[in-house]
């Protein structure tokens, strides 16, 4: 314990250049279980995630003096594996953003090059993996937001099958795409968080009961004759140099260990980054119409009725970015536009989904670059949102079809990583995380 | 109040809570929330606070499915909950959990009808959705320094009950009403005696107008009220210039402007991300059928071919549970359908009205109620003497046995009826000759023996006695 308390002072020190964390748990008086299957394990958790007694901000001023009154189902469960839960985790504020500069509490710096970003909306669990700030880290992914800060910190991130993990006490941004999912330094620790986070719960309608895997048991089996598919599409315009060559490069890698390496066309994917936005932002202005200050949160005091009082908590309580999105999100669902937005952004979405569900029938992973750009510079992008927004091109699509997708780190250039994406079917995780782990041992840049 | 009816279309919607359910629409609070402290029936769920998600209770799918197999809708195997979203701070989320009927959105019952003694009236769709919270101010809503909300009613399940503009009368709107409420009772789901627990609002155009909803509608009483004055309001204006929403003020019983509020285009309505759709099987609904009671409409055609009632007798005992209930608790100690069915729907309703009296309000029992039938029957008492004791027992709210115990011990035995009869005869032989002649010139004299007797002469046996009299006179 007195290791554990040193530790957590250096942690807090190595957080003042880093940022990773928003708030830090009074860890001394918590009744830790030491046999769990995660015990003796340290872990942050992102900031959008409900922990009771220890507040829980969505990197808002909203939420800034927001305590819980209860845990998420994944914070239970972390506690039933005997996690030490050392804090919550900076992201971009209410998840909405790809690089962790919209947090009311200051931007995360990468730890491989702190004037760089760390990825977002998870890039305090990134960091804090990566900056060895924690062994293991929980981020949630809408439209990208473990996989993206996974591929920018060098670490594994996965973004569960949508059902999988209980999303009871997640905040929800998107909730029709996203879902909890672990990060960690390598394969086996994230299939080992994965497989503690799983356990079905009724209190969420979209959770599948399903028996748990052990996910750890299967990460030494044959990739021979693994089909893999590498869909044209995820190598646009876009994708640097560096990252292509890096990617292909793995590629070749995973074929001579004997998988079959087939490039596809997967043409709906093109339409992915707008129907993602369009459903992404219409649903968030909806989840977050509840911030209205009256009941919980940042409280203005001087106002005439409810319509100002309301109109001026979420004034002063929401940044930019999500003003942004909530103005468009309420424009999308609007009458006379709802059929040209919303709708026809579902239309893309279940042609999507049929798509992939085609590609698996005839192959067992597809493979694409994670992002794709290096890690940027804290600053690049903040004042060009829809260059900002570009960066998810690769991911979204994983979190419309609902279907697992892993980043694995797979090489660097100048010491900034580059992760490569592996997706499957439904509830296929096992098998992304078998060749993640493969793909980690000729990397060679497991930690 | 007349209107003519062809030119009024009156659509209403009917809120009704299911009262019957344990715990509210998506979690576990309880759904007793009536005389509580405000804000004590709540969790994270029913507050919307952050991170909390909506499971649905099934027994409140199931209570729709029953209501609306009740009101012969098609039960839809695939339904869907939306969004509506407006703000307001009686609503937690700030959205409400509802049914749509257009973008996708499938109401969990859909086509129905109802049949009413002014016509067919066909349902559109049935609805569920979550109650919000409740507004209370301290004092009167305009001086009041503060809006104080309690949410204890949030979440709670409601059904929606939609009509088509059907209706064609404010007096028809009280009738569908009324078979509404006794078709949701019947069947269990909802308790109308809970206050709050029956809502309406209605909407209403006369022809060349534009479409008006009065919201705010307190009881059905108030929904016949409220739709007689803006009837009348619509006709002097000549027809509603302007499709708005009114409020009905039920203390100075007018319709105001409400502030213009989002109308249904500003709801910005959406499928529900957190509550999967509903598949229902053909056998989940028909198991869901064969557990509903015996329906009003059903009753009523039994007591019609099986009791032989008339249709309209049948229909006036069916309108409320309660009634049809306690009538047929009466034939249980004593058949005696016609009798009990007129004094029920003529004298005892009769009463009720006059005296704006619920059917609970009174004391009499089914077997007082049939003990009385048989004394009619048997002859021990005439039934315009009866009548006249249970008319005297609802005003003093007594048992009508109570009259008899008294008066049934003197009931008159056919020896002194005899002798009345022989008195009178004695007395009027006019009137007796002009019987021989004319069978209806017997009326006097039964009225002398009556008046003689004090009225406990039962009717029947003067009647028998007289005849045998008269036709031996005749033989003579």
């Amino acid at each position: 314990m007195s290791d554990l308390i040193s530790q957590f002072e250096n942690i807090k020190e190595k957080n003042k250049s880093i940022n990773a964390y928003i708030s830090f748990s009074d860890i001394e008086k918590e009744n830790i279980n030491q046999t769990g299957k995660l015990s003796g394990k340290t872990i942050a958790i992102k900031d959008t995630i409900s922990t009771a007694g220890l507040r829980t901000t969505c990197a808002s001023k909203m939420l800034e003096n927001y305590i819980p009154p209860f845990d998420a189902h994944v914070v239970t469960l972390l506690k039933k594996h005997g996690a030490i839960i050392l804090g919550k985790a900076n992201c971009d504020e209410f998840a909405m953003g790809s690089s962790t500069e919209h947090s009311a509490f200051g931007p995360t710096h990468n730890p491989n090059d702190l004037d760089r970003v760390p990825g977002g909306s998870s890039g305090g669990s990134g960091a804090a993996v990566a900056g060895n700030l924690a062994d293991l880290a929980l981020g949630s992914d809408t439209g990208g937001s473990i996989r993206c800060p996974a591929s920018f910190c060098g670490i594994v991130g996965l973004k569960p099958t949508y059902g999988l993990i209980s999303r009871y006490g997640l905040i929800a941004y998107g909730n029709s795409l996203e879902q909890i999912g672990p990060m960690a330094k390598n394969v086996y620790d994230c299939s080992l968080l994965l497989e503690c986070i799983s356990e079905y719960d009724k209190r969420d309608a979209t959770c599948i009961n399903r028996k748990n895997i052990d996910y750890t048991k299967h990460l030494e089996e044959d990739i021979k004759n693994l089909k893999i598919a590498v869909p044209r599409e995820f190598f646009g315009n876009g994708t640097d140099e560096v990252v292509e060559k890096n990617i292909w490069a793995t590629i070749k890698k995973i074929e001579a260990e004997g998988a079959e390496i087939e490039e596809i066309n997967i043409n709906s994917l093109k339409y992915s980054l707008p129907a993602y936005y369009i459903i992404a932002m219409s649903e968030a202005s909806s989840n977050l119409a509840r911030f209205d200050g009256l009941r919980y949160g940042l409280h203005i005091e001087k106002a005439h009725d409810w319509n100002d009082l309301f109109s001026k908590n979420r004034k002063f309580g929401f940044g930019f970015e999500v003003k942004r999105r909530i103005i468009l999100g309420t424009f999308a669902l609007s009458s006379g536009y709802f059929d040209e937005y919303y709708i026809k952004a579902q239309r893309v979405r279940s042609l999507i989904a049929n798509d992939f569900k085609r590609v698996f029938n005839k192959f067992d992973v597809i493979v694409s670059p994670t992002m794709p750009t290096l890690p940027f510079k804290i600053g690049e992008k903040i004042t060009n949102p829809l260059s900002m927004y570009m960066s998810d091109v690769d991911t979204v699509s994983a979190n419309l079809a609902g279907i697992p997708s892993l980043s694995v780190p797979c090489g660097s250039s100048n010491s900034l990583p580059i992760g490569i994406q592996l997706m499957s079917n439904h509830f296929n995780e096992k098998t992304i995380l078998n060749l993640g782990n493969k793909i980690e041992q000729f990397s060679g840049v497991a930690k | 109040m007349k209107h003519s009816l062809q030119d009024v279309k009156i659509g209403l919607e009917i809120h009704c809570q299911l009262t019957s359910l344990n715990t509210k629409m998506f979690c576990n609070c309880s759904s007793d929330y009536r005389g509580h402290e405000p804000n004590t029936r709540l969790c994270p769920i029913c507050t919307g606070l952050p991170g909390s998600l909506p499971v649905l209770n099934k027994r409140a799918l199931d209570a729709a499915i029953k209501i609306g197999l009740a009101l012969n809708c098609e039960i839809s195997h695939f339904s869907n909950f939306f969004r509506k979203n407006y703000f307001y701070p009686d609503s937690p989320k700030n959205y409400q959990i509802t049914q749509y009927d257009k973008a996708g959105g499938v109401p969990i019952a859909i086509n129905g009808h109802i049949e009413t003694n002014m016509g067919n009236v066909r349902i559109t769709r049935i609805q569920l959705e979550e109650d919000p919270g409740k507004l209370q101010y301290e004092g009167s809503i305009t001086t009041s320094m503060n809006t104080l909300i309690d949410y204890n009613r949030a979440g709670i399940s409601l059904v929606e009950i939609v009509t088509e503009p059907d209706v064609t009368s404010p007096k028809h709107a009280r009738e569908v009403l009324n078979t509404i409420q006794s078709i949701v009772e019947t069947i269990g789901e909802c308790d109308s005696t809970f206050d709050g627990s029956m809502r309406a609002d209605a909407n209403v155009s006369i022809t060349g107008g534009r479409r008006v909803e009065i919201k705010n509608i307190s009881s059905f009483k108030e929904v016949e009220r409220a739709l007689n004055f803006e009837i009348t309001r619509q006709k002097t204006l000549k027809a509603a210039d302007k499709m708005e929403t009114r409020h009905w003020d039920d203390v100075r019983r007018v319709t105001v402007t409400l502030r213009i509020k989002e109308d249904e285009e500003g709801y910005r309505y959406f499928p529900d991300p957190d509550l999967p759709a509903m598949i229902l099987s053909d056998e989940y609904i028909s198991n869901i059928q064969s557990s509903l009671p015996e329906l009003p409409e059903h009753r009523c055609l039994r007591f019609v071919n099986d009791i032989g009632l008339t249709n309209e007798i049948a229909r006036i005992l069916n309108k409320d549970k309660f009634i049809a209930d306690f009538f047929e608790e009466c034939l249980k100690y004593y058949n005696n359908p016609k009798l009990i069915s007129s004094w029920i729907t003529t004298d005892i309703l009769g009463y009720l009205n006059r005296n704006r009296l619920e059917f609970n309000d009174i004391k009499l029992t089914p077997t007082d109620l049939s003990k009385l039938s048989q004394f009619v029957q048997t002859g021990k008492i005439n039934d315009s003497f009866a009548t006249s004791i249970l008319i005297k027992s609802l005003y003093e709210n007594k048992s009508p046995l109570s009259y008899l115990d008294e008066s049934t011990s003197n009931v008159m035995d056919e020896q002194s009826v005899a002798e009345i009869v022989e008195m009178i005869f004695t007395n009027n032989t006019e009137a007796v000759s002009d019987a021989l002649s004319d069978p209806n010139a017997i009326n006097f004299l039964i009225g002398q023996v009556m008046k003689e007797s004090k009225g406990k002469a039962p009717h029947k046996t003067v009647r028998r006695i007289m005849d045998e009299k008269l036709l031996n006179l005749k033989g003579n």
